[in-house]
Parts: structure tokens; C-alpha cells; sequence
């Protein structure tokens, strides 16, 4: 059965002008996660402030278990956990106050408020934090906190709008694991993300979407077949090129492609670490130096590249990068 | 009912709020205080005004009244808070009262008010301030700036739910606010202005509670303009007129902001 059924959305801002989401469908099989993928000003929010009743499509209709977000808001409140883009709690008040707050707004009850509240405090790991006000906190407890508030009244579906943006690496793994144990107690969820590497890790299946439109859509395996998988990356001496080439083209099974500037060789690889033990092996036998090598993981880039024959249009902001850490082959 | 628990969890995180920065509650008390002794010792000395008592009489009632007015900047940028951190779209995600935040907030901003009125009564009581009327007319008086206050307080809703930025939200209030309580009776006689600036004083709300107070303390209205004018003659009618009058507007539409908040 879908939990989460979105159908034709459209949403536009400035009288027209902008389109936010140009016929967006998407849906979500209950007890799954569906990761919606996309670059900045995708659409990712607007699907899910409209997903939550927080915002009103001009037109399409979209159901959370079954239920009209539109026409039956109230209900929808009832089952769904809501986690913005931007941790929304409230600064002054502590991390102990806010849950216990937001417990009393679901009707909980004092005394079943604080134990709900210390109950999760505990579950995300912040009970050493729990009396001091959240202005005093990490980024990465912010975005526990916020995530423990969505999940007071255990929902039967749970919105996340890019749970890991702007968080550390540590910060990251750690979401990841709170959010892989939720699943696990089988929610169903919808996350949003800019990262590949991050819908697969915690998605069943992923949506691309890119200016208000669903461009792709399949499990976390099809869509790097699509793209192409890792990519091993060897930088080398102008005189070892060539043969560096032969070594990397065998071991890869696929012709290797060169940056004759960065003398740069590329090929697509699918064993990963073996692959990378095995050319590294060779170039040793060859009496080559590798001056850099590496396996790439395909990233957000990569999969708008294979999917749409151009880069994701980049209003770059603050975001982190995640992939990609080496530089980049010039396309 | 539930609409009514909701409501007091948000007045009460609204109290939390200032127990949690006492900064806040100490600021916004130390200010009236300050004005009420500047006025009384830096400009009373040479105000004259033939009032039993002294200027401090007329001062009093002035000063409530343009404290209170300042309800509006504090809900407005309150709530500007709220929605700039997100706030506002969680508390629109849970299945509660789509009223209660707005509500919670604006009896919250009035509940300061209490604490702040009760001590500039105080510091009043201090250098002189003599209401000549009873307890109970006293209490009205103070009853009648609440209501005021939370009136505005609504005005204020509106405009931190309706600007798009922080900043924005504190000029518009100082906009509203300034004129509001200068081109008033709150602190000297309307009679030295030019003609049309008379008129608006003598419509302004602020005038027209300022002369409520000043009658329900005891006082002729010394600083009121045209004799016989209907909101000089009838100051405490046209004042909670002027109560029912703004909640009628603003009460629907901050609400209404508050449900397509940010859509
Ligand atoms: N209130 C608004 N007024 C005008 N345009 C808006 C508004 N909200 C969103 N948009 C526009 O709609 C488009 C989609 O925005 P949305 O916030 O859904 O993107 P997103 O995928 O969440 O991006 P990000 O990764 O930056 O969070 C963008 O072009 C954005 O500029
Ligand atoms: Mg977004």
C-alpha cells in the first residue's frame, strides 16, 4: 500500500514566474524510505511543506495514508513527524523544555511529556545536554533535538528536509545511524538530500528530481548503474601516462579516459578497494609513482550529468562537500 | 477546549521565555522606569501646568499609556523570531489549535505588561504620583491599559507574520509607535500644535486612553484639546471603541497570516 501519494503538484511563486514544482508525482510504498534527490532550489522543500499541510499547491492533489493533505489537514497533522530544513526549536528554551512542550501540544500529559521527553533525550544521546538552552548546542544536537520533536507521537510517516546539511562528517554518521535505527522500527519515511552518497545509505528507492520535475526515479543500484558506479582516478608523470593507461584500462575492462592537462587517467570501476589494490600493484611492477589515486563515488553531479546532459544548475551556498574531495576532471 | 490548553502551553513557554533571559523582563521594566523619572525630573521642572500635584499627575497616565503602546513592537518581533527560525512551521505541523501560537503570544506579551505597569505604579508612588480616585477606579484604569495594550498587541501579530525580515519588523513597529505616542496629549497640551496635527491627537487612540486614565485617576484633562470634541468629552467610550474597533480588524487577519504563513 503507498503511505504517500503525490500527483501532478504544481506550485508557483511570483505571480507565475517562478515554478517551484511543474507537475511533480512521487510516491511512497509504507513502511520505506523514499530519498528525494535534488540540487538547490529543486523543489525539495516546497514537496514537503506541501506534504506536511504547511503549504497549499495550486493545483494536484497529494494523500499521507491515505488522507487529503488539503482537504483534510487536521487529520494529516494527526500521523505525520516534521523535521524542516532548519532545526525549528526554540533557542532559549532547553532541550529537556522543548520536548516536554511539544508533549503537552500532543496532549500527552504532564507526567507521560516528561517521560516521553527524558525517553528520548536518552535515544539521541543528548541527556548530558538536556538542561541547557539549545543556543548553546551543536549543530548536529540541534538536528537530534528537532528529529526527537517529530517523533514525540510516534508517526506513521515522517518528513525530513535534508536531515544532514550542514553537519560534520561526524555529525552526519550519526544521524544516519539514529535515522537507519528509526526505519527500522518501521516507519515510513520521505528524506530529502543533496547527497548521493547519503540517499544510498539510508533510501529503498530514490527520486531525482530537478526544477519541480521527478527526472528519475528507482532503487539506489539502478540509478548508479545509470550513472555509472565508481570511478577509479590515477594522477601520474607526463612520460608514465601511457602505460599507466594500459594498466588501468585492464584492470577496469573499460577504456580509460585521460586528462592530457592534469594527466588525470579515469575508468569505471565495479570492485572497488580490489581494483584499486590491483592497479596500484601493477603501477609498482611498472616502476610507476602514482602522484595521486583514489575511488570516486558518483555524486550528485555525476548522476544530473548522466541523467540530464548537464551539471545540476548550482546556486552554490554553504554546503559542505561531501564527495569529491580531489579535484575535479576538467568536462 | 483543547484550543484553550493549547493556548496556555504557549502563554506559559512564553513565561519561560523570561525566566530564561531575565534580561528581557529586566529591560523592559528598567525603561519605563527610566522615562518615568526623566520626565518627571528633567521636563517637570519646567512644565507648568497648575495641576494639584504637579505635572507627575498628567505625566503618569502618559507614560502607561505609551509603555503599553509598545506591546506591539514586542509581539511583532517575537513572532518575527519564531518564523524566521522555522519555529512557526512545526508548531503549524502539530495537530493543535491553529490559533493557539497567536493567541499564546499576545496574552503572553500582556502578562509583562502586568509585571511592568505594577512597577512603574511603584516608582510613580515614589516621586509623587497621588491618584485622587479610588482604588477601584485605579484598578479600571489599569484594567483599560491592559486591554489596550493587548489590542495593539494584535497590530504587532500582524506585522511580525506579514514581514519577511527582522529588521523590517522593528522599523515598522517604531513607525506605528512613535507617531502614535508623541502627536498625543501623553506628555503636553495639544493646544501648542498646528491645526491638523490637533485633530489627529485629538482622534488618536493613545490621546483618547491617555484622557480615560488620566479621568479614571481623578483628573480634569487638562491636555486635552477642543473643549467639547466628542473623543475629549468621551475619552473612555471612544478608547474602548477604539479596543473593540482594532481586535475586529487585526484578530482575523493575523490569523489568517498565521494559517498561509510563509505559502
Ligand atoms: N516563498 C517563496 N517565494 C518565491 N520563490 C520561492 C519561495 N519558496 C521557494 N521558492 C522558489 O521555488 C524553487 C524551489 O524551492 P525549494 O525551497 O523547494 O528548493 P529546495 O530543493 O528545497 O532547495 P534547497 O536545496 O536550496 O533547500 C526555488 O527556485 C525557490 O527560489
Ligand atoms: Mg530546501
Amino acid at each position: 500500500m503507498k503511505s504517500v501519494i503525490a500527483e501532478a503538484l504544481v506550485k508557483t511563486y511570483d505571480k507565475g514566474n517562478v515554478k517551484a514544482l511543474d507537475n511533480l508525482n512521487l510516491d511512497v510504498e509504507e513502511g520505506t524510505v523514499l530519498g528525494v534527490l535534488g540540487p538547490n532550489g529543486a523543489g525539495k522543500t516546497t514537496t514537503v511543506r506541501i506534504l506536511s499541510t504547511l503549504l497549499r499547491p495550486d493545483s494536484g492533489r497529494a494523500t499521507v495514508a491515505g488522507i487529503d493533505v488539503i482537504k483534510n489537514p487536521d487529520k494529516v497533522r494527526e500521523i505525520i513527524g516534521l523535521s524542516g530544513q532548519y532545526a525549528a526549536v526554540d533557542e532559549i528554551l532547553t532541550g529537556y523544555d522543548n520536548l516536554v512542550m511539544f508533549g503537552q501540544l500532543y496532549h500527552l500529559g504532564k507526567k507521560q511529556s516528561i517521560a516521553r521527553a527524558n525517553e528520548l533525550l536518552e535515544r539521541f544521546s543528548l541527556t548530558d545536554a538536556a538542561k541547557r538552552p539549545i543556543k548553546n548546542y551543536s549543530g548536529g544536537m540541534r538536528r537530534r533535538l528537532d528529529l526527537a520533536a517529530s517523533l514525540i507521537v510516534k508517526p506513521k510517516v515522517l518528513f525530513l528536509d535534508e536531515p544532514t546539511t550542514g553537519l560534520d562528517p561526524r555529525g552526519r554518521q550519526e544521524m544516519w545511524g539514529v535515522i537507519q535505527e528509526l526505519v527500522k522500527g518501521g516507519v515510513t519515511l520521505l528524506l530529502t538530500t543533496q547527497y548521493l552518497e547519503e540517499a544510498d545509505q539510508l533510501a529503498d528507492e530514490i527520486a531525482v528530481i530537478d526544477t519541480g520535475k521527478v527526472i528519475a526515479r528507482g532503487t539506489s543500484d539502478a540509478l548508479k548503474k545509470q550513472v555509472g558506479g565508481e570511478r577509479l582516478e590515477v594522477v601520474v608523470d607526463q612520460q608514465h601516462v601511457a602505460k599507466t593507461v594500459e594498466i588501468v584500462s585492464a584492470v577496469s575492462g573499460h577504456a580509460a579516459t585521460v586528462d592530457e592537462g592534469l594527466r588525470l587517467i579515469m575508468a569505471p570501476v565495479s570492485t572497488g578497494s580490489a581494483a584499486l589494490v590491483e592497479v596500484l600493484r601493477s603501477l609498482d611492477n611498472a616502476g610507476i609513482h602514482a602522484l595521486d589515486i583514489g575511488l570516486k563515488r558518483p555524486s550528485l553531479d555525476d548522476v544530473f550529468l548522466a541523467l540530464t546532459g548537464h551539471v545540476a544548475e548550482e546556486h552554490k551556498e554553504e554546503e559542505p562537500v561531501l564527495t569529491g574531495r580531489g579535484r575535479k576532471a576538467k568536462k | 477546549m483543547s484550543a484553550v490548553t493549547d493556548t496556555y502551553i504557549i502563554t506559559r513557554r512564553q513565561l519561560q521565555l523570561l525566566t530564561r533571559v531575565p534580561e528581557v523582563l529586566i529591560f523592559s521594566t528598567i525603561q519605563p522606569i527610566m522615562f518615568v523619572l526623566l520626565f518627571r525630573y528633567v521636563f517637570g521642572g519646567s512644565i507648568q501646568t497648575g495641576q494639584p500635584g504637579g505635572y507627575v499627575q498628567l505625566l503618569m497616565p502618559g507614560i502607561f499609556v505609551q509603555t503599553v503602546a509598545f506591546t506591539l513592537a514586542g509581539t511583532a518581533s517575537g513572532l518575527a523570531e519564531d518564523m524566521k527560525k522555522g519555529l512557526i512551521d512545526r508548531f503549524r505541523s502539530l495537530p493543535i489549535s491553529q490559533s493557539a501560537l497567536v493567541v499564546g503570544r499576545t496574552l503572553g506579551d500582556s502578562l509583562l505588561n502586568i509585571v511592568v505597569l505594577t512597577a512603574m505604579g511603584l516608582t510613580g508612588l515614589l516621586v509623587g504620583w497621588r491618584p485622587s480616585s479610588g482604588i477601584g477606579h485605579v484598578l479600571l484604569g489599569f484594567l483599560f491599559l491592559l486591554g489596550f495594550g493587548y489590542a495593539l498587541s494584535w497590530i504587532g501579530a500582524f506585522v511580525g507574520l506579514s514581514a519577511k525580515d527582522f529588521r523590517v519588523v522593528q522599523n515598522v513597529s517604531f513607525l506605528v509607535t512613535f507617531p502614535l505616542t508623541f502627536l498625543s496629549n501623553a506628555f503636553a497640551p495639544t493646544t501648542g500644535m498646528p491645526r491638523v496635527l490637533q485633530y489627529f491627537a485629538e482622534w488618536n487612540p493613545v490621546s483618547t486612553m491617555v484622557a480615560a486614565c488620566r479621568e479614571l485617576f481623578g483628573l480634569e484633562n487638562q491636555f486635552g484639546a477642543t473643549a467639547g470634541s466628542f473623543p475629549s468629552e468621551h475619552p473612555l467610550v471612544t478608547s474602548l471603541f477604539y479596543m473593540v474597533l482594532i481586535m475586529a480588524i487585526f484578530v482575523p487577519l493575523s490569523l489568517r497570516k498565521y494559517r498561509k504563513a510563509a505559502g
